[in-house]
């Protein structure tokens, strides 16, 4: 009985979710490859929006006939990274959504894998970073906000994504940069976004640092003032110097990428490389990009492979530095 | 007022047909998945955010929010019938409710949960469309010394779990603080008690451990003492439904119940845990019927829980639609899908996308209605799960719970967990360790540990933040007068009427 009335739950739940599905997969021409795309986070995160957007855009581009999203989440990606490595290998039309978390979390969870074991395809796509503060904040710009750290680094609490997390690294790359002992900084991290923005709206901390996506509604309402962001250079609709420009030599982007499996043939490997182009080239991506704050930093191959090896070992100086590696 | 009017228009947006038929298979499948241990409303909407590339914002945002409220009742099903919580909103149903089912009184709990789930919802919804500009500040106004503050609050209400013997129930609590601690450390980045193992760096989800210590605990002890006695199928006392005595005992915890959860919810961190083991403990303190509580079960300790569930699930949106805050993965997600729309949530989203937001709040009120009326039909199937021999249905549990648990992350490592808490559960049940204490423990300890730890990285480890603050002092204080008023109470009545008569109460 029970797992009578159960089975006719689930199916029904599976027939509603099933009938959502069809709906909304239209069939494409049968000529274009199959691809599985790998994605080593829950579904809703960043990664799984790059992912399904990948799929989604692909789609539309005909570039693919269809694909199947596999999520293995956990533990900053080091979860699904060894999975990759192990169970993938040799698939050749397999892509592995990843990103600049992932160096981060490699190096603070001593994983025994890294991303040098799998083989870069493609950077797509990078989010940068912004310095705000409470709209009520003594600080009025970044040197205001710089002179107070060096002051004295303790009585400056910044609120901002998890410990080790790229606004974290972000922070110390800037306490570095000014001349500030990274293991003074008082940083307080936030499990997510949300609940840094109300540290900061309910003036619990000084200053925040985190994706410019997280805050820019709340800075276009007046509650929050950006004095600075991490970009190379300044942004359109956005009044704000680029931390250069406010004499704090720091570029970052909280890049995100595609990755092949270890052990595919460079047949494989130029043709992946070849469809990833051609669809961040396409206006559907830069439409998926405009709308969710996405700043496109398309590399790819070795290029790609070159700037992973200097990040990561940018990421590692620095997390040492901060006590975390 | 300006309010009713935006309401009245988000109202016909949302009884246009399609709408409504987007609510109603939101509604179903959300009872479906919030029956289901494993699959959450967070999971659910995640998978379904391709369909934004379909249809209208307000179509999926109704779809969305069906599914939201509908887990909500769904997930107190499983709870009061089987002892498996369906989400972590609702294990504390499962503290009396199961109990209650046990005694013949299931279809009671179930209908008092689901009026509760209904009452709460309506006020809590209510509280969005003309309360949240009000609330919201409210919230921000709680800070990491506040939120401690009010974790110490909520410790209070262990005492109400612990059972008979206090040094076993502070051993369960302590055994879920080093289950809680598992994982990396947020505020250092730090992985704890993991071993190496990287599935644990994310700890143990509270869903497998609850499933586990409960349901599977259970099974492994009912079926060792199998030989012990015959089986027994409890009858169906009285009335399917409420008598009027438990209807008189239901109207006040709900809405005590409402008016906790409404504000926690409202909160950043405050989460649908925390005012449900509130509104447990409040509803033991308050009751006339105390011997009922841990015995054959009390409806007010199904009835508040479940109203403070429904009525924080409807706070979380506060936040979430006056300031663009995502205040619970449920929430994070559906402020995804907004993106996909290009809007952006923020501040101005109740200006700019007002059709949207009223549209939203309007089919809330529709669900509830729509998941009241499917739900209370359902209770008469439901209790017939409890006719299932008790071998079938204890087996049929360990299945469920296993595939459930399985359905959280697909990951083997899951499994294990369960089972060693299974037996872990089967142990302390043996022993006669209370194991809803680990629950709690796990909840709280390492909110209580991260949120003292922000408070004092912010204070420069300064003490005095705690007193200092009024809401945090506030707080304090009524966490003093908690712990410490029933026994200068008792220590007066005493005084006052010294007679041989007089038994002291075990408050």
């Amino acid at each position: 009985m029970l797992n009578r009335r159960r089975f006719l739950m689930s199916t029904a739940a599976a027939g509603a979710a099933g009938f959502v599905a069809t709906h909304l997969t239209p069939a494409f021409a049968q000529d274009a490859p199959q691809i599985q795309i790998f994605v080593p986070a829950a579904p809703g995160g960043g990664w799984d929006q790059t992912g399904r957007t990948i799929d989604q855009v692909l789609r539309s581009e005909k570039l693919i006939s269809g694909s199947q999203i596999t999520n293995v989440g956990g533990a900053g990606g080091t979860v699904g990274l060894p999975q990759f490595i192990s169970q993938w290998n040799g698939k050749g039309n397999s892509l592995m959504v990843a990103g600049m978390v992932m160096v981060g979390a490699i190096i603070a969870n001593k994983s025994a894998n890294n991303l040098s074991e799998v083989t870069p395809i493609a950077r797509l796509t990078g989010e940068f970073e912004a310095l705000v503060v409470p709209a009520d904040s003594p600080f009025k710009t970044a040197g205001d906000f710089v002179a107070a750290l060096k002051a004295d680094p303790t009585k400056v609490p910044v609120a901002g994504g998890s410990a080790g997390g790229s606004d974290h690294i972000l922070f110390g790359l800037i306490a570095k940069t000014v001349g500030v002992p990274a293991t003074n900084l008082s940083y307080v991290p936030f499990a997510g976004g949300g609940e840094a923005l109300s540290a900061l709206l309910g003036n619990q901390v000084a200053a925040g640092i985190s994706g410019f996506g997280e805050f820019s509604e709340q800075i276009k309402a007046g509650a929050l003032r950006l004095l600075a962001i991490s970009a190379d250079k300044r942004q359109d609709g956005i009044d704000a110097p680029t931390m250069k420009e406010a004499g704090i030599d720091v570029e970052l982007f909280n890049w995100r990428g595609v990755f092949a499996p270890p052990g595919v043939s460079d047949a494989d490997k130029a043709a992946m490389v070849t469809m990833i182009e051609t669809m961040a080239k396409s206006d559907a991506w830069a439409t998926e990009c405009k709308n969710r704050n996405w700043t496109p930093i398309l590399l790819t191959g070795d290029d790609y492979a070159k700037f992973l090896a200097d990040d990561t070992a940018r990421i590692t100086a620095i997390l040492k530095d901060l006590g975390l590696a | 007022m300006e309010t009713l009017g935006h309401l009245g228009h988000g109202f016909s947006v949302a009884f246009s047909p399609m709408n409504l038929l987007w609510c109603l298979v939101g509604t179903t499948l959300g009872t479906a998945i919030g029956v289901l241990p494993g699959l959450g409303p967070a999971l659910t909407i995640a998978l379904l955010l391709p369909i934004t590339y379909q249809v209208a914002p307000e179509a999926s945002f109704i779809l969305f929010a069906g599914i939201y409220y509908g887990a909500m009742y769904g997930g107190s099903t499983t709870s009061i019938l089987l002892n498996t919580p369906g989400e972590s909103a609702t294990i504390v149903t499962a503290l009396e409710g199961n109990r209650m089912a046990r005694s013949g009184r299931g279809g009671a709990a179930l209908a008092t949960s689901a009026i509760g789930s209904f009452v709460a919802g309506t006020i809590g919804t209510m509280g969005v469309a003309f309360l949240a500009p009000v609330v919201v500040k409210f919230a921000l106004a709680f800070g990491p010394a506040e939120y401690f503050s009010l974790m110490v609050l909520a410790f209070i209400t262990v005492s109400a779990v612990l059972g008979s013997s206090s040094v076993r129930g502070l051993t369960s609590l302590f055994i879920g603080f080093v289950i809680g601690m598992i994982g990396v450390d947020l505020q250092t980045g730090q992985p704890r008690f993991t071993f190496g193992t990287n599935e644990l760096l994310d700890g143990v989800d509270v869903i497998i451990a609850a499933v586990g210590l409960f349901a599977v605990g259970e099974t492994l002890y009912m079926a060792s003492r199998r030989y012990a006695g015959k089986d027994e199928i409890v009858p169906l006392k009285g009335s399917l439904y409420m008598t009027a005595a438990e209807w008189g005992r239901s109207w006040k915890p709900w809405l005590r119940g409402a008016f906790i959860g409404f504000p926690i919810g409202a909160m950043p961190a405050g989460g649908a845990e925390i005012p449900t083991f509130l509104s447990y403990a409040i509803e033991k303190k308050l009751s006339k019927h105390k011997e009922e509580f841990g015995t054959v079960g009390a409806i007010e300790g199904v009835a508040g829980p479940e109203a403070a569930n429904n009525a924080s699930a409807a706070g979380v949106l506060v936040p979430m639609l006056t300031l663009g805050l995502p205040t619970s993965a449920t929430a994070a997600i559906m402020l995804s899908a907004f993106q996909s729309y290009g809007i952006n949530p923020g501040p101005l989203l109740l200006t700019t996308q007002a059709d949207l937001v009223w549209g939203l709040i309007a089919s809330l009120f529709i669900a509830n209605v729509i998941l009241v009326i499917l739900n209370l039909p359902l209770i008469g199937l439901w209790v017939r799960l409890l006719k299932i021999p008790a071998p079938q249905l204890y087996a049929g549990i360990l299945v469920f719970a296993t595939v459930g648990t399985y359905g959280i992350s697909q990951s083997p490592i899951d499994l294990v967990i369960l089972y060693l808490l299974g037996a872990a559960g089967f142990l302390m049940r043996r022993f006669d360790f209370p194991t809803a204490p680990v629950i709690i423990g796990m909840i709280l300890g390492p909110l209580a540990e991260t949120q003292f730890r922000r408070a004092m990285t912010i204070s420069n480890g300064d003490w005095s933040v705690f007193y200092t603050h009024k809401l945090s002092l506030t707080l304090l204080t009524l966490a003093f007068i908690g712990l410490a008023g029933p026994h200068i109470w008792a220590f007066i009545e005493h005084r006052r009427r010294r007679g041989p008569e007089h038994v002291p109460g075990d408050a």
